[in-house]
């Protein structure tokens, strides 16, 4: 069971470092895929911000860590 | 036929971040051979690509009965994750934040604890020392594997390239590892996670955008556009966090 425990924490490692950052990824893909079809918006506009929210959520978790690490 | 569009970062991404993770594992293969010797730690490390062997082939054509939009919404966030979270620790080495991950300290701890574990012998095997050998190549081949599968799986004839890719790396570093006989310190850890992290997230933002129904504009030759645009965003953040830490309190 340990070694089971070890395994599935290991492979959860794989993907997730940094609580916030999976969760604030997982949430935009979710409105990617459940609000984004009913935005008036076409074309590849929302792909487009697809891209941007990534940014912007990869932008934040940094300056927050260097922020909360700084010297 | 396959675009380059797709094939060439595919093969590279796989190349790159397998080569990445396998300089790891040669890392911990080389400890145990060095201090247990080299019958447990080549037999824990065939042991280990055997099993990663099982799995692909389990595993591969399990895939192809999902649909494909799920499979590409499923891995496509999964590389996201998996690729920004090397980014943000590549971004993060690279401006000084947090240290940056040395191959000949790695080498050094695991051959000390090696040397303090007692031997435990199971039909003339030191257990512990193929237990080390064989965790460390499952440990770093299920990545590998991980990005080979979501790297081919989600387009028709990528599995060729990423596959060739992971194959060359393994080539060149057991190449390496037979050459040197110490750990490959040398390779640039940081600046090859620093460019996978960018061409895997670049990957997973078009995936899970594909697999979610959206349209990118330019179609596959977005793909090229978003290794710009996180390339572009990461360099930035080198620079912008590396000048928060240097300023003066």
């Amino acid at each position: 069971m340990t070694w089971l425990t070890g395994a599935a924490r290991e492979l959860l490692g794989l993907f997730v470092d940094d609580g916030s950052l999976a969760v604030a990824v997982l949430a935009w893909i979710a409105a990617a895929v459940l609000v984004f079809p009913r935005l008036p918006i076409g074309g590849g506009w929302l792909a487009v911000a697809l891209f941007l929210g990534l940014a912007l959520i990869l932008v934040e978790n940094l300056l927050r860590t260097a922020r909360r690490r700084r010297p | 036929m396959i675009g380059w569009a797709h094939a060439g970062p595919s093969l590279l991404a796989a190349f790159l971040a397998s080569l990445v993770e396998f300089v790891e594992a040669l890392t911990v293969v080389l400890a145990v051979g060095t201090v247990r010797g080299w019958r447990p730690a080549l037999a824990g490390a065939g042991l280990g690509l055997a099993t990663l062997g099982i799995l692909v082939v389990a595993l591969g054509p399990a895939l192809a009965r999902i649909p494909l939009a799920t499979v590409q919404l499923v891995v496509g966030t999964l590389l996201l994750l998996f690729g920004l979270r090397w980014l943000r620790k590549a971004i993060l080495r690279a401006a000084g934040i947090i240290p940056l991950h040395d191959e000949t300290v790695a080498y050094a701890a695991e051959t000390d604890l090696l040397s303090h574990s007692p031997r435990r012998l199971l039909a003339g095997w030191d257990t512990v020392a193929v237990g080390a050998s064989f965790k460390i190549v499952m440990l770093e081949g299920i990545e590998v594997v991980f990005i080979v599968i979501a790297v081919g799986a989600v387009g028709q004839g990528l599995l060729v390239p990423a596959g060739l890719g992971a194959a060359a790396a393994l080539l060149v570093v057991v190449a390496l590892g037979i050459a040197l006989h110490r750990p490959l310190a040398r390779i640039p850890e940081n600046a090859l996670k620093f460019l996978v992290g960018v061409l895997l997230s670049a990957f997973g933002a078009f995936w899970a955008g594909e697999g979610a129904g959206l349209a990118w504009p330019g179609e596959d030759w977005s793909i090229l556009g978003l290794i710009a645009g996180f390339l572009a965003l990461a360099l930035s953040m080198v620079a912008f966090c590396r000048g928060r830490t240097e300023r003066p309190a």
